[in-house]
């Protein structure tokens, strides 16, 4: 009776269309939106991944996330040194100084200072140059966004200049940043020189890059950076959720994603719903005659779960594929770079879609169910 | 396939003083006022009798549709009453074949799929149902339409599948709801001799509810309904019943 159930859904090929189209529009929506939300998250980690180098941050204990940092004291860089099962500590500096180019163009970048002697947490993707350029007189290494937008549809060339703080410096590596939140170009100089290229406070201290030593646990060694200096010490991994997680509960884009992606659900369940019912009933003859013949409810149900089990893999495939596609047309593009339709999000689209589906049929079994086979005698 | 030769002893369906009401309280409304009917085997019975009276109802019953509210009804030896309504659906599937007034083809299926369905529920595989479905449809003048639509079809045409798909599985009761009542004159006589010529059958019973007189002629016994009761049987089979001798699988 498959065959039959499956020749049944596709013989009324508006209404199989119509499901697929709003199975399909429904995954599409929100596996799209769900990509996009997870993939804004991750931008407020982006600088805290691309730092290979370390695995444990320390900085002040009331830091909130990642973008908002009260500086430490110089002094702290030692403290932490100090700790037992700390291999080495290194400065880190994280400022919004403004560059701008010769032609007046100008930006607020991203800097970030890494430690002069050994730079630790330079960028290792580089396009062109090596982190080591770091090393020449007033380097900075600028990412493909920063170069871009200052040398719009010119040729990747080193040793151009730009200004920063009235200080000229010269680009001596550009290299592929993940994207950040606010998708602002991202430079690199030695911690010494970024510190020159923002206004002056009295600490300048952002973070302290820790590597722990072999044989000790990152979260031990958090934990006893925390005992011995009273600082925050968190691994790579635990500061970015806790990044995501400020910008979770403090801003609206968890509200705003989520009202798109239950508009999602609740258009694609309300239109494959109704248009599977509506299916059902214009069928309901056709089904009371099966009753008749001799076809058993189990039968009947099985088989409506079938066509609702086939219209939600066919419209989940559209538009999973519609949402994958979209992400791979766009990856090539520097201000959407980053977005990534991850697994996680692609099964529980489809866990959604089979809710969606079951949940349209489950009105349709019902009614199919309490029919009375003798309907088919009357006319 | 062995065919054992026995004696039918018993009518394909008993009916005694069967009552069936609909609704409840003030609301009940007693639409069959205790009918007995017996139908043999090896003839086409008619129940016939004005709009309302019960026809259909008492058709449902003796198919298995419908339980009767009282009284007692015996299809096939089997008494209605004792079955579940698994082995209600059960015994359908193996024992009774439909024709209804409005055709009910799945308009999806081709012809042949159409008139397999019995099979395909039974479970037999669908090349092999559909391979016995053509041969009927064959032997009923519609070896050419085999693959068409039922949107592709006549009327008639229709009805010669729904007939197929009645007698498929070879059911020992066949039930036809008003066969004729769709078609022209002349389609609806072709579709009664198709009925006499291939349904009826020494081990078979076929009842059909209509008001079309015209059929009549078609009929071994007719019996006339009127106020949910049987007021008149007629013709052979208001003969006493006598067993007929018949080759049964």
């Amino acid at each position: 009776m498959n065959f039959v159930a499956v020749q049944m859904l596709i013989g009324d090929r508006a209404k199989y269309l119509g499901l697929i189209f709003a199975v399909a529009f429904s995954t599409f929506l929100m596996s799209h939106q769900s990509t996009i939300f997870a993939g804004i998250m991750d931008r407020t980690t982006s600088q805290i991944k691309d730092i290979k180098d370390a695995s444990i941050w320390v900085m002040d204990p009331k830091t909130q996330y990642f973008d908002e940092v009260k500086a430490l004291t110089d002094d702290d860089v030692y403290r932490v040194r100090g700790v037992p099962g700390v291999e080495w500590a290194v400065p880190l500096f994280k400022g919004l100084p403004r560059a701008k180019a010769f032609d007046g163009n100008f930006r607020v970048v991203n800097m970030m200072g890494v430690d002069d002697a050994t730079l630790v947490g330079a960028p290792r993707d580089l396009v062109l140059g090596s982190p080591e350029d770091l090393r020449k007189p007033d380097a900075v290494l600028v990412d493909r966004v920063g170069y871009e937008f200052f040398f719009p549809k010119q040729p990747y060339v080193l040793g151009r200049t730009l200004e920063l703080n009235d200080h000229r410096v010269t680009i001596q590596g550009i290299f592929n940043s993940s994207a950040p939140f606010q998708n602002l170009p991202v430079f690199y100089a030695r911690y010494s020189q970024a510190l020159t290229y923002v206004g002056r406070e009295r600490n300048l201290l952002s973070f302290v890059l820790v590597k722990a030593q072999r044989g000790l646990s990152d979260s031990e060694v958090c934990r006893r950076i925390g005992a011995a200096t009273g600082l925050d010490a968190a691994t790579s991994q635990e500061f970015g959720w806790q990044t995501i997680r400020y910008y979770v509960a403090h801003t609206g884009i968890p509200v705003n994603f989520g009202i798109t992606i239950a508009i999602a659900l609740m258009v694609g369940t309300i239109v494959a719903g109704q248009t599977f019912y509506i299916f059902t009933l214009e069928n309901l003859k056709q089904f009371g005659a099966l009753k008749a013949i001799g076809v058993t409810n189990w039968r009947i149900t099985g088989m409506i779960l079938l066509q609702a089990l086939m219209v939600g893999a066919i419209g989940y495939s559209i538009g999973i594929a519609m949402t994958a596609a979209f992400f791979e047309i766009t990856k090539g593009n520097l201000d959407l770079r980053g977005f990534v339709l991850f697994w996680q999000i692609a099964a529980g689209t489809g866990a959604v879609v089979l809710f969606i589906v079951m949940a349209a049929s489950l009105m349709s079994i019902r009614r199919v169910l309490v029919l009375e086979p003798a309907v088919v005698f009357r006319g | 396939m062995t065919h054992n030769v026995q004696t039918i002893t018993h009518p394909a369906v008993v009916c005694r003083r069967v009552t069936k009401d609909f609704g409840a309280g003030e609301n009940q409304v007693r639409v069959l006022r205790g009918v007995d009917l017996d139908v043999p085997f090896g003839g086409m019975t008619l129940l016939v009798g004005p709009s309302g009276c019960g026809k259909t109802t008492l058709l449902s019953v003796v198919a298995g549709l419908l339980n009767a509210s009282g009284g007692e009804v015996t299809v096939l030896g089997e008494d209605s009453r004792r079955m579940s309504g698994g082995e209600a659906v059960r015994f359908r599937r193996r024992n009774i074949g439909f024709v209804f007034q409005q055709y009910n083809l799945l308009p999806a299926l081709t012809a042949a799929e159409n008139a397999a369905v019995p099979l395909l529920a039974a479970g037999v595989p669908k090349k092999k149902a559909v391979a016995a479905a053509s041969d009927l449809l064959s032997q009923l003048g519609l070896g050419e339409r085999l693959h068409a639509l039922p949107s592709q079809l006549s009327g008639g045409q229709q009805q010669r599948v729904a007939l197929a798909r009645a007698l498929v599985h070879g059911p020992r009761l066949v039930v036809c709801d008003e066969p004729t009542s769709a078609l022209d004159h002349e389609t609806g006589n072709a579709v009664m001799e198709l009925l006499t010529n291939i349904a009826v059958r020494p081990d078979r019973a076929v009842v059909v509810v209509t008001h079309d007189s015209r059929v009549f002629q078609f009929a071994d016994r007719i019996a006339h309904m009127d106020d949910g009761r049987i007021v008149e049987t007629s013709g052979a089979g208001s003969r006493p019943f006598e067993p007929v001798f018949a080759g049964v699988n």
